[in-house]
């Protein structure tokens, strides 16, 4: 854990979360909580957990996509209420989300010409983020000419170039294959440093959540809690190369050991 | 030219220069039909003359809008049940033996409720058209992936935004399948319902030089009718092929 973000203010905080869904008159699911926590301003926070047990729900309430049941979700001191992602939020969802009819330039301006900005600075903030993002090549092509990876890096480029201060990601590499998994890692990476934003990243690979993160929560099985946060001894300039590190392999243990029986708990739920 | 082109074209090419040949040859008889040539001449002279430019015009007309109407209110009928699933799923058995019904069987009614003249022939080509509209318009919007949808509320869009800056130029080239088909059922519906319930139109043509034997106006129009017919489709074809190329690897 570093210095800095220990002494960050605080950038996103949960009091008391909870989400229940109503299926019918009768019956109620309790999806998550009560969850407390504090994302510091500028520090990547991870958060794995059993399968359902609420890591989306989770997502879905600091977005601003969906309400809180019960407590209080609050985001650079305004109460997130779930009716709209506030100004200042990117986010990047596990399937592929890119606009098939546009090319990846289009595809990159989508928001910001949606926001009424000048085409001149459209231009300019799109070739940066095409830059940052490895895609200046690539800019007249269309998702369907790309690979997974690379449209998953269309879809992060296009929340970028927003300048969000908050970037959610909902297991953003979720469907590409391990290397490609280490290697947009060390660029996500790369990005947090050079934008400086807060990252929420929600995964179910814990190798994933202990390379990349400053601090990592530990969800119970529904309705998902934190149950515990681990935090990594790696500074702001790591990369996959951590893998090697004799105190990764202590992390994703102690990762592990406090989710086992949680998943285990969410298998019998789920075969119950 | 890639080899289902040069097939297609070479096939077509087979085909005319066949019938060419045994009707010059006397196997077909002339009046049973004139060769290909001739008909092409024929229709040449036909259009130059100017006999049948009002059934033209007339007949496009009443096929543009019956289409139109075709294209809106099955796009919004479409809308509107795939917001209801179980609207949806009760109605699928309708749509699919819907084609199975000769929707010509109700051209008295037509007659008893439109009048004799020009509505009841746009109604029938709306009739024929409108279905596969509806069917395509769910189709596309059940293609439209939830994630999609989460991106439309990520940037805080509203329904008819959402609509128009994503889920219709996603749903775009199944659209077009819908709008293609409208644009041959039209051309059906309009063509056949002039064959019987008709004083002007193309339809109209083909039978009146049919009772009187005129084969020298009837081919030429009938040829007519599939020069227009597959330049149209044709069209629509490419249209939708362009729509789609994007969607795939290349």
């Amino acid at each position: 854990m570093n210095a800095m973000t220990i002494a960050a203010p605080v950038h996103v905080g949960l009091r008391g979360v909870t989400r229940v869904f109503e299926t019918n008159a009768r019956t109620k699911v309790e999806a998550l909580g009560p969850v407390d926590l504090d994302l510091r301003k500028g520090e990547f926070f991870a958060v794995v957990g059993p399968s359902g047990c609420g890591k989306s729900t989770l997502f879905d309430i600091v977005a601003g996509l969906s309400p809180a049941t019960k407590g209080q979700a609050i985001f650079e001191g305004s109460r997130l209420d779930g009716r709209a992602v506030p100004e200042g939020v990117g986010v990047v969802f596990q399937e592929d989300a890119s606009f098939a009819w546009l090319n990846v330039a289009d595809n990159v301006a989508f928001g910001i010409r949606r926001a009424g900005l000048g085409e001149a600075e459209i231009k300019r903030r799109v070739d940066d983020t095409l830059t940052l993002m490895g895609l200046r090549d690539f800019a007249a092509a269309y998702p369907a000419q790309l690979s997974g990876g690379m449209r998953q890096r269309v879809c992060i480029a296009r929340t970028l170039v927003q300048r969000p201060r908050l970037i959610l990601l909902d297991e953003p590499f979720g469907a590409l294959d391990q290397q490609t998994r280490l290697i947009m890692g060390e660029e996500l990476l790369k990005l947090w440093r050079e934008t400086g934003a807060t990252v929420l990243l929600i995964t179910h690979a814990l190798d994933e959540a202990a390379m990349l993160a400053d601090r990592v929560g530990v969800m119970s099985a529904r309705p998902g809690r934190i149950i515990d946060v681990v935090e990594t001894p790696w500074g702001r300039d790591r990369d996959s190369r951590v893998v090697s590190d004799p105190r990764f392999g202590e992390i994703t243990a102690r990762l592990w050991m406090r989710l086992r029986g949680e998943s285990m708990a969410a298998l019998s739920h789920k075969a119950g | 030219m890639k080899p289902a082109t040069t097939v297609r074209l070479g096939l077509i090419t087979a085909i005319v220069l066949a019938l060419e040949i045994l009707t010059r040859i006397g196997v077909i008889a002339r009046f049973v039909a004139p060769p290909p040539s001739e008909m092409m001449v024929g229709l040449w002279r036909l259009l130059l003359s100017g006999r049948v430019h009002l059934a033209i015009t007339q007949t496009l007309s009443k096929i543009a809008i019956a289409c139109s109407l075709a294209i809106v209110v099955g796009i919004l009928m479409g809308v509107a049940i795939q917001r209801f699933r179980g609207l949806a799923d009760a109605m699928s058995p309708f749509f699919t033996a819907y084609y199975a019904v000769p929707v010509y069987a109700f051209y008295p009614m037509m007659i008893a409720i439109f009048g004799i003249g020009e509505a009841p022939q746009i109604v029938i080509g709306f009739m024929l058209a409108v279905v596969a509209v509806v069917v395509n318009t769910i189709n596309a919007l059940d293609r439209i992936p939830r994630v999609l949808r989460k991106t439309a509320a990520v940037y805080g869009m509203r329904p008819l935004e959402a609509a128009r800056r994503i889920y219709l130029p996603h749903a775009g080239p199944y659209l077009a399948t819908g709008v293609k088909l409208a644009v041959s059922y039209s051309f059906i519906g309009v063509i056949g319902a002039e064959f019987i319930m008709s004083r002007i139109g193309i339809g109209h043509e083909i039978v009146f030089a049919y009772n009187n034997f005129e084969n020298e106006i009837m081919y030429p129009l009938i040829l007519f009718v599939l020069l227009v017919a597959g330049a149209v489709n044709g069209l629509f074809y490419a249209w939708e092929k362009r729509l789609l190329s994007r969607r795939s690897r290349s």
